[in-house]
């Protein structure tokens, strides 16, 4: 479905990605981990073209998307959940949402299909559609979360890149959020890339994860045996060095 | 504390949800009708107040003000297209607008073109320059778009004093002809008036029209966060440079209205002043709003008759217009409507009345 390879991506002299290499199968979730400033983020930006590469090679259901711009990287199906999720304050919800299709309006399917899509997040988020006519800066932060993916999921992807979505919400969004992503893997066969801090949320959820340091992946394993690891569990997980190496 | 709450109410949302979900999507359709329906209401109603104006004004001398109020309404709508919508800010469209009326005035006075004609020549080819810069310009951003814009202007200020030969420099360009339909030359002030009023609503239209399509939400959405706008698929280079090229192409219009409207031309009307004018008619209109932009359009160009007696000193009063607008009114004269509105209904009604509208 998706493969970077060694990928290099630099901030001006500042080089973020060291030859990272790494794939997702066809409805797998992956989530990445890792501290701050190890490139989580960066990697999402780079599969977008937010910040393309200086080089290596993404391929996209085997086509190269490395030279093309954030637009034309949506409409081949990859859609982004940014970082604080970054919805359209002023604007209303339902405008936000609508936002989201902004390319399919000039393809050849209808805006019945559009409006369809527009039925099933409000249903997948029935809190969204209250709120639909309020602006969305005025929602909190779980129900901005929940915009956000929405956002994200009327441009009909087929790969989902969500960064860090549980980001200052309370545990019981974070598990209704998580609980539709599942469902989105399940009933679309959505992939996700899923970014986080919260480790161990995302290791339960996910198949398999890759592990994060100063721009280089250290560690791919499938999510469980990640759960295991007993270097994980320490950087990672927040248990104790003593609990783990000196009992 | 809200989050959990959040979860309790949305259980025994879902047990009604076919229902309310069905019935507020017919709404939404409704809803949707309903204000297209206001803005057609909104244009004709503003089309009659237009037409109806000159009745009120028989004096010759507050027609012609109204002339101008048209031409800087035109010039206020292009700006805000571009500030209030992209927020992308411009200080030099007073540039765009000199290079209309020059273009305009010379192929004419010059060179004996079809007025009519001239007209279109100068739109097509200040929206190409505006294309062709707008590409570099644009990713700029917040002061260095400005400073950039800026110095557009100026460039442009100084080739309309310098190429004497062309323009006449300085003193101007005069015995550019009016414009003429058929039989009908536009040579007094009444004429005029229709003239340039038609264009000006023409221009609200077409301006209303974008911004309550999928580009305006578009424009909307890159004023907001660029990022994200991307990240939705929105080709946010381009569509900026599109908005400010069909902006440019609006000004240079309304140049060449003025030019055929005046007769005659000068440097001293395009300048940095004219262009920081227009930026405080959008801001004391409202940013997004195209009819706070007439509003705006309108008091800017009323008020220098009325501060007569401060005459070079009314750049002072510009000035602080704009310093207290964004301190005190930053939605501008239009965001105090929501205002009026609810205070009208809430002397016929009960306060609870308002309520249900929202």
């Amino acid at each position: 479905m998706l493969k970077l390879k060694n990928i290099n991506t630099y901030y001006g002299q500042v080089h973020a990605l060291k030859t990272v290499s790494m794939h997702l199968n066809k409805g797998e979730i992956v989530t990445l981990i890792g501290a701050n400033g190890a490139g989580k983020t960066t990697i999402l930006n780079t599969i977008s073209g937010i910040t393309p590469p200086r080089d290596g090679e993404i391929l996209f259901e085997g086509e190269g998307i490395v030279k093309l711009p954030p637009d034309r990287i949506v409409r081949r199906g990859v859609s982004q959940v940014p970082e604080g999720r970054q919805v359209f304050k002023p604007l209303s919800v339902e405008d936000n949402l609508e936002l989201g299709a902004y390319l399919r309006y000039r393809s050849r399917e209808g805006r019945g299909e559009i409006r369809k899509d527009l039925e099933k997040v409000y249903e997948l988020f029935p809190r969204l559609l209250e709120r639909r006519k309020q602006m969305a800066g005025t929602l909190s932060g779980g129900e901005q979360q929940m915009l956000a993916i929405g956002r994200a999921l009327m441009a009909k992807p087929r790969l989902l890149l969500l960064d860090e979505p549980s980001m200052g919400l309370a545990p019981l969004v974070v598990q209704e959020i998580f609980r539709v992503l599942e469902m989105l893997r399940h009933e679309h066969g959505t992939t996700i890339l899923l970014v986080e801090q919260n480790a161990k949320a995302a290791l339960k959820l996910a198949d398999r994860g890759y592990v994060l340091e100063t721009g280089k992946v250290i560690l791919e394993e499938v999510a469980s045996e990640l759960l295991e690891n007993k270097e994980v569990q320490r950087a990672y997980l927040g248990r104790d060095k003593k609990e783990i190496w000196e009992r | 504390m809200a989050e959990g709450r959040m979860r309790g109410s949305a259980a025994p949302n879902n047990l009604y949800f076919p229902l309310t979900l069905t019935l507020s999507l017919r709404e939404r359709e409704f809803s949707r009708q309903y204000h297209l329906k206001r803005e057609l209401l909104k244009f004709a109603i503003f089309t009659i107040l237009v037409l109806l104006l000159p009745l009120a004004a028989k004096e010759g001398y507050i027609l012609n003000v109204l002339v101008f109020v048209g031409i800087h309404s035109i010039l206020a709508i292009a700006l805000n297209l571009l500030l209030g919508y992209a927020g992308q800010i411009s200080l030099g469209h007073a540039g765009f607008f000199g290079l209309g009326a020059y273009i305009s005035g010379v192929l004419t006075a010059t060179h004996g073109q079809n007025p009519w004609l001239a007209m279109c020549y100068a739109a097509g080819a200040v929206g190409i320059l505006a294309f062709v810069i707008g590409f570099p310009i644009l990713k700029l951003k917040g002061h260095y778009l400005a400073m950039a814009t800026l110095g557009l202007g100026i460039i442009i200020y100084i080739l309309f004093n310098e190429t004497v030969d062309l323009t006449g420099g300085p003193s101007g360009l005069s015995g550019i002809p009016n414009l003429t339909l058929g039989t009908l030359t536009f040579d007094n002030d009444l004429k005029n008036y229709y003239l340039v009023w038609t264009f000006t609503l023409v221009a609200i239209l077409l301006a209303v029209n974008l911004a309550n399509s999928r580009i305006g939400r578009a424009l909307r959405a890159i004023h907001d966060s660029e990022t994200a706008a991307r990240l939705m698929g929105i080709n946010a280079r381009f569509l900026k440079v599109q908005v400010f090229a069909l902006s440019a192409l609006l000004c240079s219009v309304a140049g060449s209205l003025y030019a055929h409207v005046m007769t005659f031309v000068a440097p001293a009307s395009f300048g940095f002043n004219f262009s920081v004018e227009l930026v405080t008619m959008v801001i004391i209109g409202g940013l997004g709003s195209i009819y706070g932009s007439v509003l705006g359009a309108a008091i800017l160009t009323l008020l220098p008759e009325l501060l007569r007696a401060f005459q070079d000193y009314d750049i002072i009063i510009y000035g602080l217009i704009l310093i207290l607008m964004t301190m005190f009114l930053p939605g501008g004269l239009v965001s105090m409507a929501p205002v009026f509105m609810s205070l009208l209904r809430g002397r016929r009604k009960q306060p609870g009345g308002a309520h249900a509208e929202a």
